[in-house]
């Protein structure tokens, strides 16, 4: 295939149009953006929207934050406007993605005042939320980014969150929430050895792979929760992890209650996040792990056992899965529910590829996944005249935008979802 | 790429099994998936015994089982009807599979072209059969094809990743279903609850065997599989974009070079796979439901994912895989019924037959003797 490549100055003339093209869509979207909060946000925020930043008992007592809505949002369809405008005519120099983000982030800013306009409204609360359904989708991303990053694509993390909130369920209502956790995170990693068994010494599809695990799951916990648990309730009825207010630094307006007034799921994905980092960046088997990813025969010359490699990771992802799936049951509701992970080790995937593969980037897309998701159910509260199930579809919706005006910037590990062979 | 060497022994020798069909390809299609369904039923009682169900009581679900799917008249007609829609959805999901797309987003276009053939089957009345039907059916096609068109579009111009786009979609079709059902428009009068307004006779499937028995449900669509069956079968292997399709799937780069229009057929297969999934939505709302309500997709396509990995992606295979899941499923209600085992058990056991069939190692590991040799001995 290498003799028919194309010579270089053709090659580099391509992806230039590429990321003109790119630059003009992101403008596109930015002018669409501009049109529809001058058109349908800007005339309807009459009044002043109250953001309450502060919450009861706090020790530092911030003022309410107050936004004029008219004026708001039409200085908010300007610079989208201006920004899109200069994406669409000048693109494909920089900065395409930093606007689309800030677009989004204006956006939603527009948005919200619309929707607060002559209302308050927590923002601290909303924030809280955001973080707490983060979790399991930062959870989700961190898995996939572990996989991925030694080229073994894991569709299968839907499938390892309820794995691990139903273990999570039922070993916690019989042992208590500790040992429930630690169940969660061990049958985490036995479905991430199982891909890797599947992927690596049988070399099955590891897309086709990810989905019958997924499909397996969801039939054997759903077979369990409607054999067993319909009868003996008391083996799905968990303990709930409290919150843990980490002293001083929980006090911090905003980012206090945010970070540091949450329970250990909060705090355990964050820490993991970290290490995450750490160990990928940082170490020499991180080092060993992201060569298996972009090369794995390189790798294997140089002595680095690549299955091995690749069966470490890939059970480590699962178990960091199997935790954010204890999430749904021990860390919110203390009990299992058929499919109660919804989608969210899918939008974990998509995080983990709007966060380009880096564990930081991965949290960061959850955030803002996780922002739609409480925006979503605190708007019901505010009674916008936006039906309920168009509100549930923005994360998605955001979903999709992101991935298809972001993907073109982000590049996978080189040897992503391919076998490897040992000669 | 420094694996020429390699290939080429590979190709050759692929070049010789093409030559001489022998024993190897037997395996393949028949000795592998029996295995794959004996081990999954075993591992499925297995896991009865595991969640405290007695011997008995299995052998009993899995003559339920057996009796659902085949024994009666009223178990073959549950048979076809479930077979149906996998068959059609099936059928789409593997032509995109022989094009390199990898489509998970069968259940959200079945539900929004099963919405479309409802809307379409109850908003004209006085129409002759003859129009109505065949007209409902087409909103279904093209709503299919559009809403999985998205998807492709998505991907040939952005190159977002199919895969996370269609979950997407999905996910947003759930929600467009609950939103319309409870448009005044579509919501039956004077019902509360979101349902929508029941099909008219006029764009009905129409029952096959009702003159023997009311309650038998399979219906005409099951002539409409069949033909689909035909349909992707001449396209793919008999017309050029078929072929268009095949060689992108097989390697895109040599397709490009060889001035296939890579954008283009990412969106056709993604629009013709869209289209067969629509018509197994309408299938279902126009044949089995005569309304739509809140995820009557009920799950099919999902299935419909594991029939066309069972049936190789072939249009063949995924009929005779169809009508084992459709077997499987309308045996489950009844094994439900019998032994009181939960029908999620069916999904276990749909699982573990995809783990057998995708990994023909791990078969042959399990059971050395049922082979000739280790075919990849010498890789």
């Amino acid at each position: 295939m290498a003799m028919l490549a194309d010579p270089v100055p053709e090659a580099a003339a391509r992806v230039d149009t590429a990321r003109q093209r790119q630059a003009r869509i992101t403008g596109a979207i930015l002018i669409a953006f501009a049109a529809l909060v001058a058109l349908v946000f800007a005339p309807g925020a009459d009044g002043d929207a109250t953001f309450r930043l502060a919450r009861f008992g706090d020790a530092l007592v911030l003022p309410d934050l107050v936004v004029p809505g008219g004026p708001f949002t039409y200085v908010v369809a300007a610079i989208l406007a201006f920004l899109g405008a200069r994406q669409f005519l000048r693109g494909g120099l920089r900065w395409t993605s930093l606007s689309l983000g800030f677009g989004l982030f204006l956006l939603v800013a527009a948005f919200l005042v619309w929707a607060t306009a002559g209302k308050s409204f927590s923002l601290t609360g909303m924030l809280q939320a955001t973080m707490v359904r983060a979790v399991p989708i930062a959870l989700g991303g961190l898995a996939g980014v572990l996989c991925e990053r030694v080229a073994v694509v894991n569709i299968a993390i839907e499938g390892m969150l309820l794995a691990g909130a139903f273990t999570g369920a039922l070993v916690g209502s019989v042992a208590g929430g500790m040992t429930g956790l630690v169940a969660a995170v061990a049958v985490g990693g036995l479905f991430g050895f199982i891909l890797a068994a599947l992927v690596v010494t049988y070399r099955m599809d590891q897309i086709i792979a990810g989905v019958v695990i997924n499909l397996f799951v969801l039939g054997l916990t759903s077979y369990v929760s409607s054999q067993v648990f319909q009868h003996y309730r008391a083996l799905n009825n968990a303990p709930v992890f409290a919150t843990v207010k980490i002293p001083v630094l929980g006090d911090i307006p905003i980012l206090g209650p945010m970070i540091f007034q949450q329970n250990i799921f909060v705090y355990g994905a964050l820490i993991m996040v970290g290490v995450a980092t750490y160990y990928l960046f940082h170490t020499r088997y991180g080092l060993r792990a992201r060569a298996v990813g972009e090369h794995p025969k390189a790798a294997d010359t140089l002595g680095i056992n690549v299955y091995r490699t690749r069966y470490v990771n890939v059970t480590l992802g699962g178990m960091v899965a199997g935790f954010g799936g204890a999430w749904f049951t021990l860390g919110s509701v203390g009990r299992f529910d058929e499919g109660m992970t919804g989608g969210r080790g899918y939008i974990g995937l998509a995080a983990m590829i709007f966060g380009r593969w880096h564990p930081v980037g991965a949290l960061a897309a959850a955030l803002v996944f996780g922002f739609a998701d409480s925006l979503q159910q605190k708007l019901a509260l505010l009674q916008t005249p936006i039906p309920s199930e168009f509100l549930a579809m923005a994360p998605y919706i955001a979903t999709i935008v992101l991935v298809a005006g972001l993907v073109g910037r982000a590049r996978a590990p080189a040897a992503d979802g391919k076998p490897y062979v040992k000669e | 790429m420094s694996e020429q060497q390699p290939d080429r022994a590979a190709l050759v020798d692929a070049l010789l099994k093409r030559a001489a069909p022998g024993r190897s390809e037997f395996e393949d299609l028949f000795v592998v998936p029996l295995f794959a369904v004996v081990m999954a039923l075993i591992l499925g009682a297995l896991t009865m015994l595991a969640t405290d169900v007695s011997l008995a009581t299995i052998g009993r679900s899995y003559l339920a089982l057996l009796e659902g799917s085949l024994g009666s008249l009223r178990a073959l007609s549950e048979t076809l009807t479930a077979a149906t829609p996998l068959i059609l959805s099936g059928l789409g999901l593997a032509l995109g599979f022989r094009a390199g797309m990898f489509n998970i987003g069968a259940e959200g276009q079945i539900l929004m072209g099963g919405m479309a053939a409802v809307i379409v089957g109850f908003s004209f009345p006085g129409l002759p059969w003859a129009v109505h039907l065949p007209l409902a059916m087409l909103g279904g096609v093209v709503v299919g094809a559009i809403y999985a068109g998205i998807a492709g579009v998505l991907r040939a111009t952005t190159g977002a990743h199919e895969v996370i786009s269609t979950i997407m979609l999905n996910l947003i079709s759930f929600r467009l279903v609950d939103y319309l059902l409870r448009q005044p428009w579509i919501q039956k009068a004077g019902r509360a609850d979101p349902i929508s307004e029941s099909v008219l006779p006029s764009a009905e499937l129409p029952r096959l065997l009702a003159w023997i028995d009311p309650n038998l449900r399979v219906h005409a669509g099951i002539f409409v599989a069949l033909a689909a069956v035909l349909l992707v079968w001449w396209v793919l292997f008999r017309t050029r974009l078929g072929f268009e399709f095949r060689a992108s799937g097989e390697s895109p780069d040599a397709a490009r070079y060889a001035g296939m229009r890579a954008g283009l057929i990412i969106v056709s297969v993604m629009a013709f796979a869209g289209a067969m999934s629509g018509l197994a939505g309408a299938n279902q709302t126009l044949g089995v439901l005569g309304r739509a309500t809140p995820g009557f997709s009920a799950g099919i396509g999902f299935n419909a994912i594991s029939v066309a990995l069972l049936g190789r992606s072939h249009p063949v295979g995924v009929l005779f895989a169809g009508l084992l899941f459709g077997a499987l499923e309308a045996g489950g209600r009844q094994m439900q019924v019998d032994a009181g085992v939960s029908i999620d058990l069916i999904a276990i056991i749909q699982a573990l037959i995809i783990v057998f069939i995708a990994a023909p190692l791990l078969v042959r590991a399990i059971f050395p003797w049922g082979f000739r040799r280790a075919p990849d001995a010498k890789e």
